[in-house]
Formats: C-alpha cells, sequence, structure tokens
C-alpha cells in the first residue's frame, strides 16, 4: 500500500514535467507571416494535405514532431520565393514519395486503390441481377405425374379437418 | 462433388482470399516507406565535418566506392543500438561507413562517439535538417547504400542488426562492389 501510495504521488509531478515539456517545444503557425492573405491560406490549405511522415495520421499543419516543423519552414520558404502549390508538392514527392500525400496520385500502380471499390459494387450488382433474373425466368418446374398421385393420395387420407 | 456444390464454395474461395490479402497486409510496417530516391544520384550537400568545422564536406566523398550512409543523432535511442553493429561493420568489412549526423548538437554527438566508439571514416553535421530533407530523411536511424558513381541503391529505415547487415544489406553491397554499376 505504502509503495503505491508513494508511486501515486509521484505521477502528478511527472504528468505536469510531461505537460510543460510539451508546452515548451509546441510549435506554432505564428511564425509564418504572408503578405497577401491568399498565400497564407494557400498555405494553410497546403500544410493540410501534406502527411507527416513521423506521426502518420497527422498533416504537417497538426504535427509537433520536429521533422514537420522543418517541412513547414521549407515549404514557407519555397512559398516565400514564389514557387507554386505544384512545384512544392513536387519537391516533397521527389524526396519522402506520394506517401506524404493524403490523396496518392491517379497512376497504374494506384489503380486499384481508386477504381477496386467500384469494380466490387459492380461486380455485386453483376451477381445480383444476374441472380434475380434468373430466377424470374425459370418458374417453378411443375410436378411430375408421379408426385401428382402421391398428392392425391396423401389428401385423400387426410381427415375432414371440419370440427 | 455436384457443381452446385462447388458453386457455393466459391465464395468462401473469395472471402478466404480477401481474408489472407489483408492479414498480410497486417504484417507490413507502415513507418517503412519506400524511398523514390532508390536508382537516384545521392543529392548534393555541402556540410561541415563534425569533427571539424573548417572541414566542408561534399558528394565528392561517396564517388570512387561503395558507402553506407548512416543517418545517425545522440538523442536516438535506436541508433545507440545499432552502433555495435556499425563498428564490426567497420571493422570487418571494406565498405566505407559514414555519418550523416542529424539534428543534433556538436557536443553530444562527439561525447557519444568517444564514450561508444567512431566506427565513421567521415561524419558530416547537419543540425538544421538542410539536407536531411534533401535525402528524405524522417526519422533516425537511416541507412542508404551508395554506389561508387554515388546513386543511391538502397535505403534501410530503421536500426541494424546483425541479420539485417548479413541477409538485407551486405548482399546489395557487394553486388555493387564487384559490379562497376
Amino acid at each position: 500500500m505504502i509503495q503505491m501510495k508513494s508511486k501515486s504521488l509521484l505521477i502528478g509531478p511527472m504528468l505536469a514535467g510531461v505537460l510543460l515539456a510539451g508546452a515548451a517545444q509546441a510549435f506554432t503557425l505564428e511564425e509564418f507571416t504572408f503578405e497577401d492573405p491568399a498565400r497564407a491560406e494557400e498555405f494553410r490549405d497546403l500544410i493540410g494535405e501534406l502527411r507527416c511522415l513521423v506521426c502518420q495520421n497527422e498533416s504537417l499543419a497538426g504535427s509537433q514532431a520536429g521533422v514537420a516543423q522543418d517541412l513547414r519552414k521549407e515549404v514557407y520558404r519555397m512559398m516565400q520565393e514564389g514557387q507554386s502549390r505544384q512545384d512544392v508538392v513536387d519537391f516533397l514527392v521527389s524526396r519522402y514519395g506520394d506517401f506524404v500525400l493524403y490523396e496518392p496520385p491517379i497512376r497504374p500502380s494506384t489503380y486499384i486503390l481508386w477504381f477496386g471499390p467500384f469494380l466490387f459494387v459492380g461486380f455485386g450488382g453483376f451477381m445480383l441481377l444476374r441472380t434475380l433474373r434468373r430466377k424470374r425466368a425459370e418458374p417453378e418446374p411443375d410436378i411430375s405425374e408421379s408426385e401428382r398421385a402421391r398428392l392425391r393420395q396423401l389428401l385423400a387420407q387426410t381427415p375432414d379437418q371440419k370440427e | 462433388m455436384t457443381q452446385s456444390a462447388s458453386r457455393a464454395l466459391i465464395p468462401l474461395g473469395l472471402f478466404l482470399a480477401l481474408a489472407a490479402l489483408l492479414f498480410y497486409g497486417l504484417q507490413l510496417d507502415p513507418r517503412k516507406v519506400p524511398s523514390p530516391l532508390v536508382g537516384k544520384p545521392a543529392p548534393d550537400f555541402a556540410l561541415q565535418s563534425l569533427k571539424d568545422p573548417n572541414q566542408t564536406l561534399t558528394k565528392d566523398i561517396l564517388i570512387g566506392q561503395v558507402s553506407l550512409v548512416n543517418v545517425w543523432a545522440s538523442w536516438c535511442p535506436s541508433c545507440r543500438q545499432e552502433h555495435g553493429e556499425l563498428m564490426r561493420i567497420a571493422r570487418q568489412s571494406d565498405v566505407q561507413v559514414i555519418g550523416f549526423n542529424w539534428k543534433d548538437t556538436r557536443a553530444e554527438a562527439l561525447q557519444m562517439l568517444q564514450q561508444f566508439g567512431d566506427p565513421y571514416a567521415m561524419t558530416f553535421f547537419d543540425p538544421d535538417n538542410r539536407s536531411g530533407i534533401d535525402w528524405g530523411v524522417y526519422g533516425a536511424p537511416e541507412t542508404f547504400v551508395v554506389d561508387r558513381e554515388g546513386i543511391i541503391r538502397h535505403k534501410r529505415i530503421g536500426p541494424i542488426d546483425a541479420k539485417v547487415w548479413e541477409e538485407e544489406i551486405r548482399p546489395i553491397v557487394e553486388r555493387y562492389q564487384t559490379n562497376p554499376s
């Protein structure tokens, strides 16, 4: 018990330490200023569309990783130099690969990714239609003469249901 | 087996195939992003030597022999983990091991080499990630195999151990050492 208490006592300061360290390191986007508000908007859009490779579920805009900050600076520098959005994207893709893009480009290696779902839906729809059509086209086969005779026999055996 | 019975097995077969595919996908490590730089010339750089700030190292150090370019930093635990293996490679293999000290401070980097030994023939110093972006580095350790023409032939993401060296890296190094490209 005593041990547990001392452990839980430690957690408070440790948590505070972690939070403070995080705050001290945190990066903000405020240092990236543009004279042209349209350019600023474009910058924000662009870093929102690029993936941080360290924390793969975060965009460059949202990530606090050091590498993300370096890349934001690089994107900012390139945009300040007047390079276009496409220039920046090409620059990053040539170094980090398509993976930096949240939306992968359409090319032969990504055809399955882009068109696979439609293929599945199409195949499923085709099978469904085919099954339905076949069901309609084939009416239940008529019963044979021997079955008819057996049916009559069974009906004759059934006692009257009236009470 | 009748025809209808075997037809009924088709959905099961499709399901198993899809499950196998997705299960295979689970084994892949999403952190290992293939580098578009493999097969391309190593990026140009001009950076200070870690040991001597007055000396500038450029891509020329990679020309003429097959090199391992190892991205490392003193703050990186996996770099420490692979350090022993790099020492062994530097001692036993004739591949040139080049250090790419990344987002680090000179004092801490030098201290780590002093403490654990220095496997690097040369180390260039990139504290601000200037060349790191050109090389597509996003985490340490990463190791590039560069052939004698200065073309990147392989990229290893994550630490090197004896198995990785023997099975993954050494065959590539030796292939480019024997064939003049």
